[in-house]
């Protein structure tokens, strides 16, 4: 139990080495690979986002944080992979077409990845037909959408236009965010949801996911 | 008058508006490169440095937000940046002449530094040294190295900005201007850097004119600025977006209007803040606005 909070303190502090090597050591003690991801890094992971949500600490302890999680994925997943650990989720993610701004959007990335999901990231200047088209292929019930530049915003309304034209809408849920966003934006255009940040933008995912059955 | 003499003069000057939202009411494309247009559409920009001439602005930027050798290279554009630079500077000066000094515009490099990201130091200063070059060159009257969140970014630019100017051997002022957000602990940008930390840093870095623009409207820069004020001597430059936007018919519409933005400029006006503008949203009519006020009588 002791190592695994360690992982996690080691994550929070942006070690990747040690949280690599210690991720080692806790499943050579016999630690199951899901409890070292979610006990560990998750847990870790956590920590460093809630902290960034309330300005404890800021976009550089989050990167190297994540550095070091990553780290620690790499020595857990071809194990969890192996054992068929169901993933918490699937989300395709993008920044909007004509933005190229990536820093909130591998973010969110991070956050999702760190809650369990398995994340389709597009990349940048992500086109509507692509996203639309991710969630098709993937199967994934989430889109989420990320702009910096206000002139790239209205790009948003246009996957939501697309899923609602494709008779997606129920299926694939929608959530946005990036600095000139707000929740009034997110509901003029017919998003789903609104992601102030990149922990809220997990919980409202998986909110999204939670009640997407019943829609 | 130059800035500097002028500055020290007392007086307050008016700079002006957004320049992304021009450029877009006159059909940039979202997603397209607003520094091509200085090598293809050049009459738009002197179209815009005269709209913001006729409102009243004492200083007029230069459309080179994205100018440096990183930020263009994404769009091919990368051997063109002195090409790119200096036809920004002549665009502006060919529309206002000596009726408004003209300040080169300079953004982030769109990279992470090392060791968050990959970026060389070394490498992101000699980029932003070439920009610096090109608009000393045509002969702006300022550099302003703006929307920086990262202050090791902001300091490599701000020290090129230094050397452009002194390699010309005539007197360029350096401005430099920092996006914070509002948080529970005060004001601080995504790197984690506070306006104390910033104040300090910009001012070692060689800025003349230290201050924030875009990421807030007008309430929270007039917070901002008194911050600043109560940490440095350095004249201050403040511009405000207009607010947020909201999708109005498929554009982007920002709430504050121009006598609101006036309104809470008062404010910056009794802080003493030096330069007064706007960033995202603001047009001709917010810079007819504040003109109005800083050219009245204060009570």
């Amino acid at each position: 139990m002791e190592i695994l909070k360690r992982i996690a303190a080691e994550l929070e502090r942006g070690h990747d080495q040690q949280v690599g090597q210690m991720t080692r050591e806790a499943l050579a003690a016999g630690f199951a690979p899901k409890q070292v991801l979610d006990e560990g890094l998750i847990a870790g992971m956590n920590v460093v986002g809630e902290k960034f949500r309330v300005h404890e600490i800021f976009l550089p302890d989050v990167l190297l944080a994540a550095r070091a999680m990553y780290a620690g994925m790499d020595v857990v997943k071809p194990l969890l992979l192996k054992e068929e650990v169901p993933v918490a989720g699937k989300a395709v993610i993008g920044t909007v077409q004509g933005d190229l701004h990536d820093i909130g959007k591998n973010l969110v990335g991070i956050m999702l990845k760190g809650a369990g999901f398995e994340v389709i990231d597009l990349g940048n200047d992500v086109a509507p037909e692509r996203f639309v088209a991710a969630a098709e292929e993937h199967g994934a019930p989430v889109i989420g959408m990320s702009a910096l530049l206000t002139t790239t915003m209205p790009v948003m309304k246009k996957v939501v236009d697309l899923l609602r034209q494709k008779g997606l809408s129920e299926r694939v849920k929608t959530i946005v965010g990036g600095a000139p966003l707000s929740a009034d934006f997110a509901r003029e255009i017919g998003a789903d949801a609104y992601g102030y940040d990149g922990v809220s933008a997990v919980d409202r995912i998986k909110a999204l996911i939670a009640t997407r059955g019943v829609a | 008058m130059s800035l500097l003499a002028r500055l020290r003069a007392g007086e307050t000057l008016v700079a002006d508006g957004a320049m992304g939202s021009m450029l877009m009411q006159r059909g940039l494309e979202a997603g397209a490169c607003p520094e091509a247009l200085n090598l293809s559409r050049p009459e738009l920009l002197e179209e815009i440095a005269r709209l913001y001439l006729e409102a009243g602005a004492d200083l007029v930027q230069t459309n080179s937000f994205g100018g440096s050798p990183a930020k263009l290279e994404r769009y091919g554009l990368e051997p063109r940046c002195e090409e790119v630079n200096r036809a920004a500077v002549a665009a502006v000066r060919r529309a206002v002449g000596e009726r408004a000094l003209i300040y080169g515009s300079c953004g982030p490099c769109g990279r992470l530094l090392k060791p968050l990201g990959d970026a060389e130091p070394d490498e992101v200063r000699d980029g932003f040294l070439r920009q610096m070059r090109a608009l000393v060159a045509e002969g702006v009257d300022a550099l302003c190295v703006e929307t920086m969140t990262d202050l090791a970014e902001a300091t490599l630019a701000v020290e090129a900005a230094r050397e452009a100017a002194a390699e010309a051997g005539r007197e360029v002022p350096v401005m430099a201007t920092m996006t914070f957000d509002r948080t529970r602990r005060g004001y601080f940008t995504i790197m984690g850097i506070d306006i104390a930390t910033a104040a300090a840093g910009l001012a070692r870095a060689g800025a003349d004119v230290v201050g924030s623009n875009c990421g807030n409207g007008s309430d929270n820069m007039v917070e901002i600025a008194r911050e600043f004020r109560d940490r440095t001597a350095l004249p201050l430059l403040i511009q405000p977006n207009a607010g947020l936007p909201r999708l109005e018919g498929g554009r982007a519409v920002y709430a504050e209007g121009p006598e609101y933005m006036a309104e809470r400029a008062h404010q910056l006006l009794v802080l003493g803040v030096a330069l007064i503008g706007g960033c995202c949203g603001t047009a001709p009519e917010h810079t007819r606005a504040l003109r109005r006020l800083v050219s009245s009588p204060v009570d």
